[in-house]
């Protein structure tokens, strides 16, 4: 599970998309024409569903936006002024229609938690939530892959228990706990990583941004103290986050790979006296790569999300606290931007794990 | 198994992701932040605007104070003092008491370079009240409109000339002046990015224009606000370079950095993380009075709740003492009147303590033996803390309390439209007069349900004596400072007696930094926080 | 057991439907029980509904009397597992809070995957444009970031741990329709689906009678291995207030209040959080055990 922090496990065993079988050689390019658009379409109608409901819930909630904008101690001349500048006073469909044709000129309107144009806020605590997402994931897959193949290889064995054992820890903790936890240990005793934020202070505004992600910034500019620096703070959210996506990666690859080693093939294999390697890494791995990447991008695509709970243990300033703190002030230019963009990402990690499915899926061709 | 491979691309994968963190991180733990640089962990996410004329929030208002200077305004190295020149060098009042003339302070200049004018100053104010956002109604107090404010307050060479529509007392003006609406903006940088008709609000909100001691470095919302010196400040260059506030939300982790001295100063500790470090002779705890005051409102729409006896038989069902010393220990110290202390005129009586048998009698007298009440609390810590040791002490009398928690957001919402029955929550008074409280504790002109009024007795519906709200409007017209002491501490007496309102603690701020950090103050319980006097040894 | 009821439920032959049936379910009985670590986990649910149902007899002192003058005691022969911040015993409220995350197990496990079924199996059955329409459903609900859904739901219905539990169901369906309709897709052609429809069976019977209960098994491995997630999830908006209300001692909401004394009392939040790993690892056990028994797929070598 590579989500903890409020639902469930992320994307959890949702089956890759059933492909087509295409019959007829002349037909297929046709169809991949056809079902391009169909996806294109889907994606857009995905996106549209997405904003309305995001939308209808911002203005059903209980939660008036105005007050953030004007504060405790507004009268009721103020709060109305404020009230008809929002432009709340209006049907809610038109309100729809005016957000919409601003969304396609670009323009996400002003978020009234910050106080800064939403693409601006977005642009900054995206890439945030993209660096920690990435490492997490990294480190899920580079641990929980082989362990879920091994613990399949050697099903019963100790390696199998002790991988059932962590990915289940990892399924049962509450992640504030071992956040802090984690702090208390690595930063507050043994000091050896950075402590709660992005960065040191000393480094606080010294890397100029180009991508945001300030690994690859500090790389850019060839500054290896602000990479240590950087490094050594996301370290800590990025295992925790990483612990738990292993867990899950680990038990969806053990499944599979248990799945496949009872294939005839395998057996076959074996008996034409292949060694053990070979059948496990050379064939039965290489068949479940697909449906793997189809969990590690969905594992991905929730990390995306941003995770609220790391993110506030760690002062980490992603989209997740930043999607939370406009919800809950009423906030929705910021709720509905940040929506567009982890919703995209989303479709988009979706999107890719479909076509890599058809692509590479030996069925599919 | 024959082929050791699986387990060797566990060993080397496993290896990879555990020992890159060892290598690359040596560096982390560092000894303290750069000398000339000032380092605070604080809890700033409620900041939206930058703009003096909008800023209404605590941390907000804590960098506008740093942005900007006012016409007069406190020494941050003796709040006692009172209200001090700043912009205005001097100032007059006329015979009939209606109007003020401020004589502007020469050779003073914006961060821009641009000199500081009468004009700027007079039109500082206009524009705030034109934009009437949350902090107008400071500088609308002395009858300024929209309409009426480009007569009412004008310049004259060096000097800034405000009309008022009643001889208010000399200290009510200047208290209200030295808030943050009563700023000095750049006129010229400012108009110079002027939206429309917002006189420059846009832009202003995420930038600053002012001739404080610093200037805006960058502002990120919920991660970090930089301040950059003004080596040309004209009390002096401050002595750090740099002030960066980082938002960090857990007390857990402003402790944690503070241990380790990656900042100096950590402002949002709990009481239990504050006594943790008690025994680090590397650290320091600074108590401050603040201006907040926790109280218990009780809604005179409520049956139950508008039993006089009630609101009596409530004022002992607080345990004062019990909470003091435990969840709220050295952050809120027991305050049972309206006006902080460190105010004119604060009361310093407390005459009730926790007292079950006495509540019982009370109500058995009237006949009160069981009721529900409900309390909507915001979800803070002591907020909820507070309220479910009030419902453990209702219901030894047999009360039962309802407590549901909520955003704070949902609150304001349920309490501005007077539904909340028992409200549990903060005061934080707007500007350095007595007035800010009285006028909204203690007056309610208008207590119909459709007035919309903001004041706290409104909100409570409680209807305020006639006599209780001449007094208070009364007391903003007294120029003698004697006598209007007195008659808060009158008007605050009588209020003890009667109110469904109760003042229960003050706010002592626990400011918690590393021992070389020298003449901090979080502005005391009347003004926001100052860097510029803060040194480091 | 006496032999012969053993030899009965085992018959290779089996007489009545119903023996076959029970035979099943015996011989499902006998490969869980051969699972240890699914026994361990079966018997800590079992412990912890026990623990519900009796609390009042078991908890050693009232979960909500409060002693200031006691709080933030560290475990002792008093409060074996301490006091929190007011002065109640920790003990008392993990064994009272045991019924609050019993009810919010058994509510999220009743409605999201009846949801998921509902709409994955019509989806996968009657394909075509209703299959679209819903799977778009599907698909704007997962594409959604989970945390804003379940906020709005409960800022709009008000904070309270009943609304928590209803919008956290209502949030989690959409993997449990994907799983039913992928379920549905494969059954969908089989040829006793197609004797039954020759046999006349209408739509809705052949979903509820013949669909249904195909989807179900894999449905509750899911379940079961959720579980763990939903107490968490509740737990993660208890954490943001938006749980349990005071003073319910709601295990999230306890670990929640403890967390401003994690650096000196560690016991605070540590014991609530040992109750909430040790739960959750028994129905992540159970669901491992019900995987190798009702979905023989992932299970044989």
């Amino acid at each position: 599970m590579a989500q903890p922090d409020i639902l469930g496990p992320p994307g959890q065993g949702v089956p890759p998309p059933a492909g087509g079988m295409p019959s007829a050689r002349r037909a297929r390019l046709g169809r991949r024409l056809r079902s391009l658009a169909g996806i294109a379409l889907s994606l857009a109608l995905t996106l549209l569903g997405l904003l309305l409901v995001t939308f209808v819930i911002g203005r059903i909630m209980p939660i008036d936006p105005v007050l953030k904008v004007v504060g405790e101690r507004a009268t009721q001349a103020q709060y109305d002024a404020a009230y008809q500048a929002m432009g709340l006073d209006k049907p809610i469909w038109q309100q729809f229609l005016r957000y919409m044709a601003e969304v396609l000129r670009g323009d996400f309107g002003r978020s009234i938690s910050t106080g800064h144009p939403v693409a601006q806020d977005l642009l900054r605590v995206f890439p945030a939530t993209v660096e920690l997402a990435t490492l997490g994931t990294l480190i899920g897959v580079c641990v929980g892959v082989p362990l879920g193949v091994v613990a399949a290889a050697r099903r019963g064995g100790w390696i199998d228990q002790v991988a059932r054992v962590v990915a289940l820890v990892g399924y049962s903790m509450p992640i504030f706990w071992l956040g802090l936890m984690g702090l208390l240990l690595f930063y507050g005793i043994l000091g050896w990583v950075g402590g709660p934020g992005r960065q040191g202070i000393i480094y606080d505004g010294m890397v100029p941004t180009v991508t945001g992600l300030i690994l690859i910034d500090s790389l850019v500019a060839g500054d290896w103290a602000a990479f240590r620096d950087a490094f050594s703070h996301i370290v800590l959210p990025a295992s925790l986050l990483g612990y738990f996506s292993l867990a899950y990666i680990s038990r969806m690859t053990r499944s599979f790979m248990l799945e496949q080693l009872s294939a005839e093939y395998v057996v076959t294999a074996r008996v034409k006296g292949l060694s053990e390697g070979r059948v496990i890494w050379g064939h039965a791995f290489r068949n479940i790569l697909v449906p793997l990447i189809t969990v590690i991008a969905l594992s991905f695509g929730s990390l995306l999300e941003g995770s609220v709970l790391t993110e506030i243990v760690f002062s980490w300033p992603g989209i997740g606290q930043y999607i939370t703190k406009a919800l809950l002030a009423g906030d929705m230019n910021a709720v509905l931007g940040g929506t567009v963009v982890v919703g995209t990402c989303f479709v988009a990690l979706n999107l890719l794990s479909d076509i890599l499915y058809r692509l590479l899926d030996p069925r599919a061709k | 198994m024959q082929n050791r491979f699986p387990l060797r691309a566990l060993l080397l994968a496993s290896a990879v992701s555990l020992a890159a963190p060892m290598t690359l991180t040596v560096t982390a733990a560092q000894a303290e932040t750069p000398a000339d640089t000032l380092v605070i962990a604080h809890q700033i996410d409620d900041i939206i605007s930058l703009d003096p004329g909008q800023s209404f929030e605590f941390s907000g208002q804590d960098v506008v104070h740093s942005l900007y200077d006012r016409l007069v305004d406190f020494d941050p190295l003796d709040l006692n003092a009172g209200i001090k020149p700043s912009l205005a060098e001097s100032w007059e009042v006329s015979e009939d008491g209606k109007t003020i003339t401020l004589t502007m302070r020469e050779g003073v200049t914006f961060q821009s370079g641009n000199p500081v004018r009468a004009e700027d100053a007079a039109w500082s104010l206009q524009r705030a009240v034109k934009l009437n956002k949350s902090p107008a109604f400071i500088l609308n107090q002395f009858g300024f409109t929209a309409e009426n404010v480009d007569e009412r307050v004008t310049f004259d060479g060096n000097r800034v000339i405000l009309q008022l529509d009643q001889p208010y007392a000399q200290s009510f003006v200047l208290n209200c002046l030295a808030s943050e609406v009563g700023s000095v903006i750049d006129k010229e940088t400012a108009m110079s990015h002027a939206e429309g008709e917002d006189f420059g609000n846009a832009w202003l909100s995420t930038n600053g224009a002012g001739s404080g001691p610093y200037a805006l470095g960058a502002w990120r919302p919920n991660e970090a606000v930089q301040l950059v010196a003004n080596p040309d400040y004209w009390q002096g260059a401050p002595t750090m370079a740099r002030v960066i506030v980082r938002h960090v939300q857990e007390s857990s982790a402003q402790r944690l950095l503070l241990e380790q001295g990656d900042v100096d100063v950590a402002r949002n500790l709990t009481p239990t993380d504050v006594e943790g470090v008690a025994g680090n002779e590397r650290l320091k705890v600074l108590d401050e009075l603040r201006g907040r005051i926790l109280y218990m409102g009780l809604s005179q729409k409520d049956p139950l709740l508008s039993r006089p006896e009630m609101v009596e038989a409530m004022k002992y069902l607080i345990d004062y003492a019990g909470m003091e010393s435990s969840f709220l220990k050295g952050q809120w110290k027991v305050h049972q009147n309206f006006l902080p202390e460190g105010y004119l005129g604060a009361a310093d009586e407390n005459p009730w303590s926790y007292d079950i048998e006495k509540a019982r009698q009370i109500l058995t007298d009237a006949g009160i033996t069981s009721g529900t009440v409900k309390t909507i609390v915001r979800d803070i810590r002591e907020y909820v803390d507070a309220a479910q040791t009030l419902q453990a002490a209702m219901a030894q009398v047999g009360l039962t309390l309802e407590i549901q928690q909520m955003t704070g957001a949902q609150v304001l919402d349920a309490y501005r439209a007077r539904q909340v029955p028992i409200f549990i929550g903060e005061w934080g008074p707007d500007y350095a007069d007595p007035n800010t409280n009285a006028s909204t504790f203690a007056h309610n002109p208008n207590n119909a349900d459709d007035a919309g009024l903001s004041q706290l007795a409104w909100r409570n519906s409680w209807a305020v004596p006639q006599e209780m709200n001449q007094a208070v409007e009364a007391a903003t017209l007294e120029g003698d400072t004697d006598k209007r002491v007195q008659m808060y501490l009158d008007i605050q007496s009588q209020y003890r007696e009667i109110a469904p309102i109760i003042p229960m603690f003050q706010k002592i701020e626990q400011v918690v930094l590393q021992q070389n950090v020298q003449n901090w103050t979080s502005g005391g319980s009347v003004t926001s926080v100052n860097y510029r006097q803060v040194t480091k040894e | 057991m006496t032999q012969t009821t053993r030899a009965w439920l085992l018959s290779d032959a089996p007489q009545t439907r119903r023996q076959a049936r029970l035979g099943a379910l015996y011989q499902g009985w006998l490969t869980f029980r051969a699972n240890r670590l699914a026994m361990v986990g079966l018997a800590i649910l079992v412990l912890l509904v026990l623990v519900a149902a009796f609390a009042p007899w078991i908890a050693p002192q009232n979960p909500y009397a409060q002693n200031l003058a006691e709080r933030l005691r560290p475990p002792s022969a008093q409060h074996w597992l301490g006091t929190d911040a007011l002065g109640r015993d920790i003990l008392s409220r993990l064994i009272f809070g045991s019924r609050v995350t019993l009810f919010i197990v058994g509510t999220v496990a009743l409605i999201a995957p009846v949801i998921g079924l509902f709409v994955g199996t019509v989806a996968g059955f009657a394909a075509g444009w209703v299959d679209q329409v819903l799977m778009r459903i599907t698909d704007i609900f997962l594409a959604f970031p989970k945390l804003i859904l379940a906020l709005a739901f409960v800022a709009a219905l008000g904070p309270s741990i009943g609304n928590a539990v209803l919008a956290l169901a209502l949030t989690s369906w959409p993997p449990y329709a994907r799983l039913a309709r992928a379920e549905t897709l494969t059954i969908r052609n089989a040829d006793y689906i197609a004797a039954a429809r020759l046999q006349g069976a209408g739509p809705l019977r052949l979903l509820i009678g013949h669909v249904w209960p195909l989807c179900v098994s894999s449905l509750i491995v899911r379940v079961a291995l959720d579980m763990a997630g939903i107490i968490l999830s509740a737990a993660g908006l208890g954490f943001l207030g938006l749980g349990a209300q005071p003073p319910m001692p709601e295990w999230g909401a306890m670990i929640s209040d403890g967390r401003s004394y994690i650096l000196d009392f560690w016991w605070v939040a540590a014991m609530p959080g040992m109750a909430i790993f040790v739960v959750s690892l028994a129905f992540n056990l159970l669901g491992d055990g019900l995987r190798d028994v009702l979905d023989p797929k992932g299970a044989r070598e």
